[in-house]
Formats: C-alpha cells, sequence, structure tokens
C-alpha cells in the first residue's frame, strides 16, 4: 500500500544526506543547502573585516613589513580602523586605491 | 453643566478622541491593506466584549513644538476583553496617530495594560504597528521601551503573551515581541529589524529590501522570530483564536477540555505510514495526525528548522505538546535552529503545565564545521536542559531510529520520562549500523580480501543484534514495546495516570541553561 506522505511532499524532491556512513533519502533545508564552505585562512590575504572606506595605504609593492606593522587604515561605522600585518613578509600587490569603498573579505592587500 | 450637557461633552470628547490620525491617515493604512488597531482588536476579540481604558491619555513631549500637538490616545489603543470567552488584556499601536511612536505615555498606557494582565492573571496580546522611538521624547522614549522589556520579562511563564507584528516593528522596539511566547507575523504587512535598508546602505553599502531584510517570511524561515505565518490579518487573528484554545489563561491552570474526538484513522492510518527501512522519509506530522483528537495539529514554526516538529494538539480533549523528529528534512537530525526550536517550546509546555509527548526518529546530531562554528554544542545543550527541567508530564515514543547523543537528548529515560515506549521498528543504538561496523570492524574490513563483501556482512550482524529496541529494553530503558496501533490508547492511559505528577527541583533561585 501506498505510504501517506502530505500531499506537497513528492518523492522526487528528495536527495540525500550521509550520516555516519548512512545515506538518508531525505529533503535538504535551504539553510543547508546555502551554508558556507570552510575555507581555512591565509594568512598571506589581508582582507577587509568589515566593509567600508580605504583611508591611507602605508605599503606598496616590494615593502617589507614585520607582524604588527601597520598596512593600511580602513574607515567603517564612523571609526578608522588600523589594518596591520599578521605576519612577517614582502608585499606581492596591492589590491586597493585610497578612496575605494570596500565589501566584507574583500582582499586588499597580498603577501609574499 | 446639566448631567446630559455633560454626558453630550463626554461624548464629543470620545469622538474626538476615537478619530485616531483622522480620515486621510486611515485611508492610507487601508490602502496598504492594513485595518485600524481599533478594527483588529474587534476582530481579535469575541464580538462586544472590547473595553477601552485611557482613552483621554495625552503625550508628554514638551520640546520641537510637541506641546503644540494633539495626538488622540498617544497612538496607542488599550483595553480588556473576551476571547473565546475568557478574558484578555490587549493594546494596539494606532500607526494613523504620528506613526504609532513610541513616546513616554504611549509607553505608560502599555506598561498600565501589562500590570493589569499580570496582577490579573490574564493572557496579553499586543499589535505592533509603530514607526519606533518618539525621536522628539528623546530618553523618555527609550525609558518607555525599558519599561516594556522589563514587564515582559516579569510576565514571562506567568502569563501567556502573545504579539502580533502588523506593520513595521523596528530598532529597539523588536524587543518587546522577542520576548514574548509567540510572533504572528502577515505576508508583506509585518516589518522587523534592528536596523532598516537605509541604514545598512549608508554605513556597510548592502544593497536590501525591508521585505528581504525583516519580512514575514525571513521571520518565519530563516531567523527563527515569528512563529506563526498568515497572509492576511483576517488568517492571522484565526491562528490566535486557534492558539488561544490549546493554552491555559496562566501558569496555575491547565488548559480547557475539550470533548474528545477520535482521529480521523481513514486519512491518517498509523500503520501504513513508516517505512521500516530507517533511511526512508515520512511526515511525522502524520503520525502525530493518526493519535490525536480529530487528527487535529496546531503546528509552531513550521517553517523554520523544519527537521523538528514542534506544535499542539489533543489526546481525549486535553491538550499536549508534541516534539517530533521530521525525517522528511535533513533526516530529522539535530542542529543548532532545531535543538532552539525545540528547547523553547518544551520550556513553555512545562511553564503552563501543558504535558510534553516526544516522538524520536533522528540519526544524531548535524555534522559540519558550519554546525560546530555556530555553536552546536550549546545550542544542543538548551534541549538536554530543557527536558532534564521540564516537570509536566513527559512521555516519549520511539518510532524508529534512536541514535547516539539523538537517543539521550530526545526525552529519553535518562532525562526523566515518565514513560518511554518503542515501536518494533524502533532502532536504539549508539549508531546507525553502517557506521557502527565501519568503526568496530576497522581493521577485519581493511585486512579483507574483499573489504566490501565483509563490510556488509559485519553491518549486517550489528544490525541483527543492535538494530532493535530489545537491547535498551532489556536494561529497562524502554518501558515498553508496542505496535503502532496500540499508541494513542497508550499515551492517553499514560497522560491520565500522570495528571498529578509532582516532581520538586531543587530549590534555586533559577538555572543557568546555555541560552
Amino acid at each position: 500500500m501506498a505510504k501517506s506522505y502530505s500531499k506537497d511532499n513528492k518523492t522526487k524532491d528528495f536527495e540525500v544526506l550521509i550520516i555516519d556512513d548512512c545515506r538518508y533519502k531525505t529533503k535538504l533545508s535551504k539553510k543547508f543547502k546555502n551554508r558556507k564552505k570552510y575555507e581555512p585562512r591565509n594568512p598571506k590575504e589581508i582582507t577587509a573585516f568589515i566593509p567600508g572606506t580605504i583611508k591611507d595605504i602605508f605599503v606598496k609593492k616590494g615593502s617589507k613589513v614585520k607582524n604588527g606593522d601597520r598596512i593600511l587604515t580602513l574607515e567603517a561605522m564612523k571609526m578608522v580602523n588600523d589594518v596591520v600585518s599578521p605576519v612577517d613578509g614582502k608585499v606581492k600587490k596591492v589590491w586597493i586605491k585610497v578612496g575605494e569603498k570596500v565589501t566584507k573579505n574583500q582582499l586588499l592587500v597580498e603577501l609574499e | 453643566m446639566s448631567l446630559k450637557d455633560k454626558s453630550n461633552d463626554l461624548r464629543a470628547r470620545m469622538r474626538n478622541a476615537l478619530k485616531g490620525g483622522g480620515d486621510k491617515a486611515i485611508q492610507k493604512q487601508k490602502a496598504v491593506g492594513k485595518l485600524t488597531a481599533r478594527e483588529r482588536i474587534e476582530a481579535i476579540v469575541d464580538p462586544k466584549t472590547f473595553y477601552e481604558y485611557d482613552l483621554f491619555v495625552e503625550h508628554a513631549g514638551k520640546d520641537f513644538d510637541m506641546d503644540k500637538k494633539y495626538l488622540p490616545g498617544d497612538g496607542v489603543i488599550t483595553g480588556t476583553g473576551m476571547l473565546s470567552g475568557h478574558p484578555i488584556c490587549i493594546y494596539a499601536q494606532d500607526f494613523t496617530v504620528a506613526g504609532g511612536s513610541l513616546g513616554w505615555m504611549h509607553a505608560k498606557k502599555i506598561t498600565k495594560i501589562m500590570d493589569h494582565a499580570l496582577k490579573l492573571k490574564v493572557p496579553l496580546i499586543g499589535i505592533n504597528d509603530s514607526g519606533g522611538a518618539r525621536i522628539q521624547e528623546g530618553v523618555n522614549s527609550l525609558a518607555g521601551y525599558g519599561e516594556i522589556f522589563f514587564r515582559n520579562t516579569l510576565a514571562s511563564g506567568v502569563i501567556p503573551q502573545i504579539s502580533v507584528i502588523l506593520g513595521p516593528c523596528a530598532g529597539g522596539a523588536v524587543y518587546s515581541p522577542a520576548l514574548t511566547d509567540f510572533v504572528f507575523v502577515v505576508d508583506k504587512i509585518s516589518k522587523m529589524f534592528i536596523t532598516g535598508p537605509e541604514v545598512i546602505k549608508t554605513v556597510l553599502g548592502e544593497e536590501i529590501s525591508m521585505e528581504d531584510l525583516g519580512g514575514a517570511k525571513v521571520h518565519c524561515e530563516i531567523t527563527g522570530n515569528a512563529h506563526f505565518y498568515a497572509k492576511s490579518e483576517q488568517e492571522c487573528f484565526s491562528q490566535i483564536k486557534k492558539l488561544a484554545g490549546f493554552i491555559p489563561w496562566n501558569n496555575t491552570r491547565k488548559a480547557e477540555k475539550f470533548p474528545k474526538k477520535r482521529p480521523k484513522t481513514k486519512l491518517y492510518n498509523i500503520e501504513n505510514i513508516i517505512s521500516e527501512d530507517p533511511r526512508e522519509p515520512y511526515d511525522v506530522r502524520d503520525v502525530i495526525k493518526a493519535i490525536t483528537d480529530d487528527s487535529d495539529f496546531l503546528e509552531i514554526m513550521e517553517l523554520f528548522a523544519q527537521n523538528i516538529v514542534i506544535g499542539f494538539g489533543r489526546m481525549n480533549g486535553e491538550t499536549v505538546g508534541f516534539v517530533a523528529n521530521q525525517p522528511l528534512v535533513l533526516a530529522g537530525v539535530l542542529d543548532v535552529d532545531s535543538s532552539d526550536k525545540a528547547a523553547r517550546f518544551i520550556r513553555y509546555c512545562d511553564a503552563f503545565n501543558i504535558p510534553l509527548v516526544t516522538l524520536v526518529d533522528l540519526p544524531g546530531y548535524l555534522p559540519g564545521v558550519d554546525q560546530e562554528h555556530a555553536g552546536v554544542i550549546r545550542h544542543g545543550a538548551k534541549i538536554l536542559y530543557a527536558y532534564s527541567e521540564a516537570t509536566v508530564p513527559k512521555i516519549t515514543v520511539i518510532l524508529r531510529k534512536a541514535y547516539g547523543g539523538g537517543y539521550i537528548a530526545m526525552c529519553s529515560h535518562h532525562l526523566r520520562a515518565d514513560f518511554v515506549f518503542a515501536w518494533p521498528t524502533a532502532e536504539i543504538a549508539v549508531m546507525g549500523p553502517e557506521g557502527a561496523a565501519n568503526i568496530i570492524f576497522r581493521k577485519e574490513i581493511a585486512a579483507a580480501e574483499d573489504p566490501e563483501k565483509v563490510r556488509q556482512q559485519k553491518i549486517k550482524e550489528y544490525k541483527d543484534k543492535f538494530a532493535n529496541p530489545y537491547v535498551a529494553a532489556a536494561y529497562g530503558y524502554i518501558d515498553a514495546v508496542i505496535e503502532p496501533k496500540e499508541t494513542r490508547n497508550l499515551l492517553i492511559h499514560a497522560l491520565e495516570i500522570s495528571s498529578e505528577k509532582d516532581v520538586k527541583l531543587p530549590a534555586k533561585k533559577h538555572g543557568i541553561p546555555p541560552f
């Protein structure tokens, strides 16, 4: 006899969710499908931690920087924030200009 | 003046106040599909039972020429009425008067009716439709919000508090609904957010519409801030009435008893809903409807964290709170959102003397970096806390899978369920056969000439031995293994004999749940 699924739950919508090596036939929620894939942080890529405007840039291609050196200032939420180098290194490329608006997690400066 | 003159004078004053923001503002309100504040109250309460108070309250603004303005009722209507024959306190913000903005006297009217509700121990319904703080009144407006939040908190768990969002509810204002038990929203009418699209655009450069930021769907599907979604105000009002029928009027009472009805067994045949294969989906709401009176089930937060189902039904005429894993979505796993959703509902039922029936079928907690980083440890802990702390009758039926931490969390005996029943299809084990075989027989499988053949053989061995209810039953963790068709009668019996349950927790000021 047919299983009494509710009307709006058609079998074709089902996908597979694997838990503990077992494959479950089920629907995947929108939130689950849109979840962010984890990517480890690359310390050589300096990104905007908040959306804002670039106020000043203190380095250029080839600049040597030490861990903690000020790389640029980013104005956001009426505050001017120092963005510092997380490692010792040399600037490979500056991706932004003074006055540029940047979004969150946008790549600002790349180190070698 | 004679009495007649004085009465005429009163009537004239009332007419003036009852105009609200005037015809033009009312037309504007109607043009966007909204009822007026008074119409909303009339639509919720029983006919001719609403009595309004503080009609002649005037606002207290002095600065920015506000002292020259007359704001009828200061933009909010408060009063008492009857809902399905029971008394309630109710207020509705009047958007036609200064955009329903909240000034000091507006807040005073609300807190006065809240104080009444708490003192008289009757439910409170708040209808929100307001542009936010009345900026001209400055810090007094903030004080007003604070006084409301404080009372929401005091009343929490004493009287039911229902928030109905029928317009904007922005900035600090959102925290009153957030502190109440049930939030009702209506498509295209409700808007809730802390910072609106304008601010987000100027500060962050991100563009988003009001609807996408904090519309009804968003709060029902994504944030979990709202509990009931309606297409129209009328639908919303009937949802409120339906909910009111299931809950008691304060925390010293039980929900009203209704005449008992049999489930619609032709539509919901309990023997024909689940597949014995634990990997196959089904709609657990069909199981609930197969055992509730008249197959009636009022689902709460239907669109949020659909991998768990919560809501009210009746058994033998009495309200029962159901918590059920939903194999239809994400295989019914527990995760951050579903734990949060279930935990709050369990605490609601416990606060208001509503017995809990838990239906179990889950593979465990959802794996993933996003879940771990979103705090599945502390959110998952909420459900353990809520079940352990609850002293209302707690009855659990294990339908199929109850694996690992999920078995413990879903109101097991270890969290003091009063009764745990299991269907013959139940599998109570530390994990599913596939995963368990892969761990226990890892070396044997790896060393085998045909690893896949050995793996399947080991999975079968594990399944035969452990994928059943009898191992747990042998330890007394299951009180009875029952046939599905016995479920309703046994639940009714268990609920009946638990009706005088009296459990006292250790004396304490309050616990510290993992909020």
